[in-house]
């Protein structure tokens, strides 16, 4: 990249780049700054950027974590804390598991030539246009009364599996194919059997893709709502349907509600600063690949 | 021969946990709200203690006004999305296809809206478009303007909510035509900058025909999650004010949970997927028709020369 020469651009371009940072950053950075504010400091009317920072309502939110007294909580609520919990165990189990089953599946269906690639890119278009609403009135029916795992996390984690599989197989599917068979044959030469061949010889080498799938995952489980919402009781509340209950309320506690935006929002964007290419070939493998 | 049969049975062990779930918690799913959409059915109730009613609540959801009204908004935003979505993101593809530094920091910054749990992106835009305290009407008020009603006003509300998708969404299409335009041929782009073609004549003769196959599938997967959009609209409005900005998801959870009537929520399902299947087919359609004719047009090319 350092022997690479840039072209000069005139300033006005320049100019209409830093706008569009400014546009797309702008309300993320007004979220983190709000929710280091006092609610005096969010109601008056002076200046927005003057203010003395404080952590005070990131304290309300994680009152239960906290191993100090924080002085201006009288009374800790824990709903925030729970649903945090409960919103990383479901997020990472259900990643995991997508990850594991939809690989061997992509394996399957590269190696072994069951479908081609146009049936399952298709069936996958088919899924994704399948709206989480669509899916609402069916899924609480069946979770209630057949399966009778409503209000489990087990139960939620089984809709985002399943939610995910479709797009994690096909994406795994362009990397595995890229993978040559000849490494593999190698390994059943050398006397590995097809689940040492597939462990210990293919994984390894489709790591990128792998990473591109379970961010996927992981960001539809931790901010999906919808169905979070219509099978969670109160033990198994994530944090997007804690977040909705308590802007229903009338009056809206703003600094609080931002901060436990923010706490929402932290795991996704430090993903994005870590593995934004692997997002970016994942976003792009299905369009331009096709 | 034991090896031979764990050989043959592999690929059905690799695929067995896949399928199982899809089938479990996807497809029978799918199979079941068809079902329940000829019930009358509420969610005290069984499946089984729910009456059948036919086709009842189609024929009911045809004649219900506040139906009809959100399937027209939810078209109403999924065109007006998509379209300024599609401008403004290849627009901004074409216009920063250059060579300059610290294109990877641009399009990570980009990205992040895309990654944040549409509920927070909700909470942003509401507190941003608060009366009082938002930061729109605070610049408007202290530029002497008057402040903008812009989530009690049905007119506004729609707005607002198309902004909010706008500034979400752009960026997806932003990077995906960027990668598209990053792999077009070079030696087209040389042939015409030889050819004495203007900045202009590229974009319109070269590029976009080029980037074409790229953005019909791009326009497609927009348009799919243009009709899934919910959360954001759900924190900034709740569907209100009227019906001005309740779109048929919601409308469906709303059914479901609000007004405890699964057989009529199952069947808005089926005509939100019925409407998504034909815009996908016709899309899948019109590609094909396109390819077609293109290599029909090269072939006859060919035999000319």
């Amino acid at each position: 990249m350092s022997t690479k020469t840039y072209d000069k651009q005139n300033p006005a371009f320049y100019a209409l780049l830093v706008a569009l940072v400014v546009m797309a950053v702008g309300p993320i950075v007004m979220m983190l700054t709000t929710s280091l504010k006092l609610n005096v400091d969010i109601m008056s009317d002076s200046s927005s950027l003057l203010f003395m920072p404080t952590i005070r309502n990131y304290e309300t939110a994680l009152c239960d974590f906290l191993w100090y007294e924080a002085p201006h909580i009288d009374y800790c609520d824990k709903t925030f804390g729970r649903a945090l919990v409960n919103s990383l165990i479901i997020a990472l189990v259900s990643t995991v598991i997508t990850l594991v089953i939809g690989c061997m599946a992509a394996y399957a269906l590269v190696r072994f030539r069951f479908m081609g690639r146009d049936t399952v890119s298709l069936s996958t278009l088919a899924m994704r246009m399948v709206p989480p609403a669509v899916l609402l009135v069916p899924v609480f029916g069946i979770w209630t009364f057949q399966f009778q795992i409503d209000g489990t996390r087990a139960g939620i984690i089984l809709v985002y599996v399943a939610m995910n599989l479709p797009f994690v197989i096909w994406i795994l599917q362009s990397f595995i194919v890229q993978v040559p068979i000849q490494l593999e044959e190698a390994a059943r030469m050398d006397g590995a059997g097809p689940f040492k061949g597939f462990f210990l010889v293919v994984l390894p080498l489709i790591k990128p893709g792998l990473a591109a799938a379970a961010i996927f995952t992981f960001r539809v489980a931790w901010n999906e709502f919808l169905l979070a919402n219509a099978l969670a009781d109160r033990n198994s509340r994530t944090v997007p349907v804690t977040i909705v209950n308590s802007i229903t309320e009338f009056d809206i506690d703003w600094g609080v509600i931002m901060a436990t935006g923010m706490l929402l929002a932290i795991p996704p964007i430090i993903f994005t600063f870590v593995a934004s290419r692997q997002i970016i070939t994942g976003m792009t493998a299905g369009a331009v690949k096709g | 021969m034991q090896i031979a049969n764990a050989n043959r049975l592999t690929p059905y062990l690799f695929l067995a946990p896949a399928a199982l779930v899809m089938a479990v918690a996807l497809l029978y799913p799918i199979g079941y709200m068809i079902y329940a959409s000829f019930l009358d059915w509420n969610p005290s109730q069984r499946i089984g203690e729910a009456e059948f009613v036919g086709l009842r609540n189609y024929i009911g959801l045809l004649n219900d006004d506040a139906f009809r009204e959100s399937f027209f908004v939810t078209i109403k935003f999924a065109a007006v999305v998509v379209s300024l979505e599609m401008v403004l993101g290849v627009g901004l593809a074409l216009l920063l296809d250059r060579n300059i530094r610290g294109m990877s920091v641009l399009r990570t910054l980009f990205i992040l809206p895309m990654m944040i749990a549409p509920i927070v992106v909700g909470l942003m835009w509401r507190y941003m478009y608060h009366p009082s305290v938002g930061i729109f009407n605070r610049t408007l008020k202290s530029l002497g303007f008057e402040p903008i009603p812009w989530l009690s006003d049905g007119s506004w509300a729609f707005a607002s909510v198309v902004i909010a998708d706008v500034w979400q969404w752009t960026p997806f299409i932003f990077i995906l035509s960027l990668a598209a335009l990053q792999s077009l041929p070079q030696s087209a782009m040389e042939a015409a900058r030889i050819d004495g073609a203007t900045g202009w004549q590229q974009i319109v003769y070269i590029k976009l025909p080029l980037m074409m196959p790229v953005l019909i599938v791009t326009l497609l997967l927009r348009l799919i999650d243009a009709f899934k959009v919910l959360e954001v609209i759900l924190v900034l409005t709740n569907g209100g004010p009227g019906l001005s900005t309740e779109i048929l998801s919601l409308r469906i959870s709303r059914t479901a949970s609000e007004f405890r009537e699964l057989g009529e929520a199952a069947a808005m399902s089926n005509y939100l997927l019925i409407l998504l299947v034909i815009l996908t087919f016709a899309m899948f359609a019109y590609n094909k028709a396109v390819e077609a004719r293109t290599a029909r047009l090269r072939k006859a090319a060919q035999e000319e020369s």
